[in-house]
């Protein structure tokens, strides 16, 4: 089923040649902006265009890694450009290069200064994140993964709002602190099991005592990457800094990294450690889930809220990976990527009022269904797959992580599902002090409903979060069968004895 | 019949689009408006003409069927499918949403003809009437939830329509709240089922239902019988969505809304989806005596509760609100006795001369520009006498008028039949809810006429110029009235037989179970004379009081709230539920998020986190270099610090 093409290859380092393209355009300020904004256009488009072809040439019901390109890196130390995607990681790629044209198109007018460089961040950034999702060797994985963070660091350090340092330095930090760790963690691997190759290292077998130290180590990374309770407080103070189209990018792919390292290292190589420390996972998950849903109530900035629910929902996704069951794995993935397009979304809708009246403070607001009918419309369905509703995406995801945590713990099942009754709380209570009300600040009845290239930006997502609502089977047959391999590792490890230390899940 | 089920469910869809599109695109103007009436009604009339064919079919000629469009979600066992199950009881509904649903449109022409968004309005009642379709029609438990939350976002849109007025748009966030606490435990249920069954399909786990009456299963610290548990969790739902005790608060302020979205949603449709549910899932909750025995405490507790409300209230409107929380508690305790059928039958009845009712009382509130408080009202009978008799109606089914073995009003078959189903449980749940249903009958009859006499009898006690220009309202609004008032005076006597009568065991076929010695309405049939003509002498003792209050001693009442003042407050602030959940849940919620976000997130996390770790580091940092201080002897002396840490770790290591 491999295309003779590098699919993989062309996908990931395509924006890097418009990267480099940009570089070269000369000429007078404007000039260069302009074609700058079209160079990253085309590019992001043309290899969202390729990417299409994993979704046509994937083959749904083999767990096996496809379009696989391999090429040997440092002679004889066995470390290779691995790259490959299962059923687990070809729907990230895709994210990642559906939201990218949505991004450059939000950046249109919103970014004035250094409009170059910054085109050149988002291309660099592409590249880096659709590498991570495909690699397949564990030193590509890790300079992925940790590249990542370089464009994102000067997107929000250099473009960002008034606080944009701290908030720059607090993300890196952060993130950084976790992945030193998990730095440690690859190099034991490797002297343990003498390759980094992931996909034999899936099969490898650590010992119990090692997989404890590894998990741990794991997480720490991929906790502040998720975010998971209690290191998600950079998550807010990132978004509120953030331009617009940093801050989709940040809550549609980058938190999904940490859930995917779960998936791709923590479940598979480390599965009796997995079942050991589920508990631990379980309690931070429900912790997020109502802790930071009653934090989003009390918001006064929208960019704030939203990012508070979305520590929220991604709650529910490490709760829904950590069942080891088919519906709960199902449901985190979907509702990763159903987060990834309603919550990019939510920040492109504070991006449009954003850029209006340059303040987020809900108050300022009110009203502004008025004049801005089709802007309200928009900003109430995404609001829907916020919540939840049923026909949107948000609802698949949340109904099969609950479904899969209600028969590991009808505890955990029962306090997430709380998060769904704050879930409506506070966004509806947002929408109704931005959108309805009385208009009637002079500035707000001189806001212009959404122009052409606003629709252009809301159409795509509208129509993928109604899709992914109403007929979600080709997204989920797409994981079936890599979910079921896992879920077969995960429950053979919770069937060994001893391996389940005082669970929360009896 | 696909075709036929197909345009039903899908028509009202499509309308809503109709509507909706041209507002999107940015068209306005007089011309939008009339094709977003017009486009509406006539998708949803021509789903109410399917919706009567296929009753024909499928509850009168007894070929129930259902049809698959598509997979949904399909994640291992986890299979739910879009489809259109037909069977007399979705026959039924399907029947009484398109029909009133097709009434309140033609209606909302009329009342709403001047307000500036009508193309909105049309389009979220056509949308609200796709989704209870979809609710009813379903074969999963998934998919009804689907049209269950729908219909709550209808709902909340519609409360909410008059945006800009803040009692609205609270009152919407709440019905959406309210509604998603009930939706939790639903859900829940939902994933108690599907653990215990492997299916979420209803046919799969009605046929292993019975195979599983005997187990248990552990829910959060307890074990129990599992069905119960699950039928208990389920019932929460139908709880929220059917404005029962306890989650009942969002109804009342629910009337915000438009009238004739009071009417199809809050009165005849979206609130009975909860009865619907219950009878629906009748296979399963027959194997659950004891949550049964909850359903029917439940209901008769809100029977009397939303009864006693509505003695005081002086809003028309929350006087028709309380009635119907207080109609769908009758409802929910013949659920609990079994009686499923009548339930139903009631269900059908009431949404008739319920949504008369509401329509009547926009028609008051249209006569007089806006004016809802009965105290402003009164002597109007003689200036809007159509509307003065069509309320008459409505009221007399509502109470339960009729003569023994002649002729009724359609709610003097449905909830006598309900009352002698309670009686003839012989349980004690079922007597409990007998008497509390007989006293909230005349509370029913008291309040009834208690909205007449002040609306429309006597002198005129509101604004003299409102009163003068009090007109009739024009014919689209009247037409529609019409053939609510037809269903409120022949509905019941039309289907006593098929409903409860002797035809039911072939009218509704598999659709609804019920076990042979739980059979309540065949019972009900023989159940002593005094039974059957209690509730009517109940009803006119109501009606009696009321006029002697009203009408005879009009000084009365002011002097009995005078003489009963904590009674008369306790039930003027209807049993100070919403106060009690403000302090206890709202204020709270806010509070703890405050606390969590500043204190938690702020000074814990960060504090001794993040910022606390960058501000140690620089403190740190600073002491450092105070250290370099340049004197050789300093350096000296940490050095030989040094070596002894050393030559110590050596030694203990080695």
């Amino acid at each position: 089923m491999n295309a003779s093409w590098p699919i993989l290859s062309l996908v990931t380092f395509l924006p890097l040649v418009g990267a480099g393209l940009i570089l070269f355009v000369r000429g007078d300020d404007e000039t260069v902006a302009r074609n700058a904004r079209w160079v990253a256009l085309w590019t992001t488009l043309a290899t969202f265009l390729v990417s299409l072809a994993l979704w046509t040439g994937f083959e749904r019901g083999t767990a096996a890694f496809q379009f696989v390109e391999k090429a040997e890196w440092f002679p004889g130390t066995g470390i290779a450009y691995h790259m490959g995607v299962d059923g687990i990681s070809v729907l990230f790629v895709l994210l990642s290069t559906f939201l990218m044209p949505i991004c450059v198109l939000a950046s249109w007018e919103a970014i004035e200064h250094r409009v170059k460089e910054y085109m050149i961040a988002f291309l660099v950034l592409e590249t880096m994140m659709v590498g991570m999702f495909c690699a397949l060797d564990t030193v590509l994985f890790y300079i992925f993964f940790e590249a990542v963070l370089i464009p994102m660091f000067l997107i929000i350090g250099v473009w960002g709002g008034a606080r944009r340092v701290y908030s720059a330095f607090k993300f890196f930090l952060y993130t950084l602190a976790g992945s030193v760790l998990m730095l440690v963690a690859l190099l034991y691997i490797y002297g343990d099991a003498g390759t980094t190759d992931i996909t034999k290292l899936m099969g490898h077998g650590f010992g119990r005592q090692a997989q404890t130290w590894l998990w741990l180590a794991f997480f720490a990374s991929f906790a502040v990457k998720v975010p998971m309770w209690p290191v998600h407080t950079w998550l807010p103070d990132a978004h509120v800094e953030a331009p617009t189209a940093g801050s989709v990018i940040l809550a549609g792919v980058l938190l999904k990294m940490g859930a995917y390292g779960f998936l791709r290292f923590s479940l598979p190589m480390l599965p009796e450690a997995s079942v050991a420390f589920t508990p631990l996972v379980y309690t931070l998950s429900i912790v997020a889930i109502v802790y930071t849903s009653l934090v989003a109530l009390v918001q006064e900035d929208m960019k704030k809220l939203i990012a508070y629910s979305s520590v929220a929902h991604m709650g529910f996704v490490t709760l829904g990976i950590f069942t080891g069951t088919r519906q709960g794995i199902d449901g985190a993935l979907f509702q990763m990527l159903s987060h990834g397009v309603v919550s990019g979304a939510l920040f492109l809708c504070v991006g449009v009022v954003y850029d209006r009246l340059h303040t987020r403070e809900i108050a300022r607001y009110g009203g502004l269904v008025e004049r801005m009918p089709r802007y309200a419309a928009v900003f109430m369905l995404f609001t829907m797959g916020s919540v939840g509703l049923p026909g949107t995406s948000g609802f698949v995801g949340e109904f099969l992580v609950l479904a899969g945590a209600f028969q590991s713990s009808t505890w955990a099942a029962a306090f997430a599902a709380l998060g769904v009754i704050l879930g409506a709380a506070y966004m509806l209570y947002l929408y109704r002090r931005v959108v309805f009300g009385k208009l009637e600040r002079a500035d707000l009845r001189d806001m212009l409903d959404l122009s052409r290239r606003e629709v252009a930006i809301f159409l795509p997502l509208v129509a993928v979060v109604l899709w992914m609502g109403i007929q979600p089977k080709p997204v989920l047959d797409v994981f079936s069968a890599s979910v079921d391999q896992l879920v077969a590792r995960y429950q053979q490890a919770a069937l060994e004895p001893g391996s389940r230390v005082a669970s929360l899940a009896d | 019949m696909q075709t036929l089920a197909f345009l039903a469910v899908f028509l009202p869809l499509l309308g809503c689009a109709l509507a909706g599109a041209p507002i999107l695109a940015g068209a306005r103007g007089h011309g939008v408006d009339r094709w977003a009436q017009v486009s509406t009604s006539a998708c949803v009339a021509i789903a109410a003409l399917c919706s009567v064919a296929l009753f024909w079919t499928v509850a009168l000629n007894h070929q129930p069927r259902s049809f698959e469009l598509f997979t949904w979600i399909d994640s291992g066992a986890f299979e739910a499918s879009w489809a259109i199950k037909l069977d007399a009881l979705s026959a039924t509904m399907l029947c009484v949403v398109t029909i009133v649903s097709t009434c309140v449109h033609v209606y909302s022409i009329g009342y709403m003809g001047h307000d500036p968004a009508i193309p909105r309005f049309m389009s979220y009642l056509s949308l609200f009437t796709f989704f209870m379709l979809m609710l009813v029609t379903a074969d999963n438990f998934v998919q009804m939830f689907f049209g269950w939350e729908g219909v709550g976002l209808a709902s909340y849109l519609l409360i909410g329509f008059w945006y800009d007025r803040e009692t609205a748009n609270a009152a919407s966030i709440k019905a959406f709240v309210v509604n998603r606490v009930g939706d939790f435990g639903l859900a829940l249920g939902i994933f108690g089922v599907f653990l215990m069954f492997g299916s979420v399909h209803f046919d799969t786990v009605f046929q292993a239902a019975p195979a599983k009456a005997g187990e248990t299963i552990s829910f959060l610290w307890f074990e129990g019988h599992a069905l119960t548990i699950l039928c208990l969790l389920l019932f929460v739902g139908a709880m929220g969505k059917s404005a029962q005790l306890g989650l009942h608060t969002w109804l009342p302020d629910a009337m915000e809304g438009p009238t004739p979205v009071s009417a199809l949603i809050h009165a005849a449709t979206m609130v009975t989806a909860g009865v619907f549910m219950v009878a629906r899932l009748s296979p399963m909750f027959e194997l659950a005596p004891a949550a049964l025995h909850v359903v029917c405490i439940v209901g008769a507790l809100t029977a009397i509760f939303a009864a006693s409300v509505g003695l005081v209230q002086n809003d028309i409107k929350r006087v028709i609100a309380y009635s119907t929380c207080s109609q769908l508690g009758y409802m929910f305790f013949a659920a609990g006795v079994s009686a499923y059928s009548a339930a139903i039958f009631h269900l059908m009845t009431h949404a008739f001369f319920k949504a008369l009712l509401f329509l009547g009382s926009g028609s008051v509130i249209h006569a007089l520009e806006g004016e809802q408080d009965m105290r402003r009202m009164g002597g109007l009978g003689p200036k809007i006498r159509i509307t003065y008799w069509l309320m008459m109606v409505g009221s007399l089914a509502l109470a339960g008028i009729g003569i023994p073995f002649v002729f009724g009003f359609a709610g003097f078959y449905s909830k006598d039949i309900i009352l002698e189903s309670a009686f003839a449980a012989h349980s004690g749940p079922g007597a409990f809810a007998f008497w509390l249903g007989i006293a909230a009958a005349a509370m029913t009859a008291f309040y009834s006429w208690r909205l007449l006499f002040m609306t429309f009898s006597g002198q005129p006690r509101g604004d003299h110029h409102a009163y003068e220009h009090a007109h009739e309202s024009p014919a689209v609004m009247l037409v529609p009235l019409y053939v609510l008032a037809f269903g409120a005076i022949f509905a019941g006597v039309a289907g006593y037989a098929y409903f409860v009568g002797d035809h039911r065991a072939e009218f509704w076929g598999a659709a609804i179970k019920v076990l042979p010695e739980n059979d309540s309405v065949e019972h009900a049939h023989h159940v002593p004379v005094w039974v059957k003509v209690l509730p009517l002498v109940a009803s006119v003792a109501g009606i009696g009081m009321s006029w002697g209050l009203y009408i005879r001693n009009p000084e009365v009442p002011a002097r009995l709230a005078e003489r009963f003042q904590g009674l008369y407050r306790f039930l003027l602030n209807k049993w100070w539920f919403d106060e009690l959940y403000d302090r206890l849940l709202v204020k709270p919620s806010f509070g703890v998020g405050m606390a969590f976000w500043k204190k938690g997130d702020g000074a814990v996390i960060d504090g001794l986190g993040a910022d606390g770790l960058a501000a140690n580091t620089l403190a740190a940092a600073r002491r450092v270099s105070a250290l370099q201080t340049g004197y050789v002897y300093h350096y000296a002396f940490a050095m030989l610090i040094g070596v002894v840490a050393f030559a110590t770790w050596y030694l203990v290591r080695g």
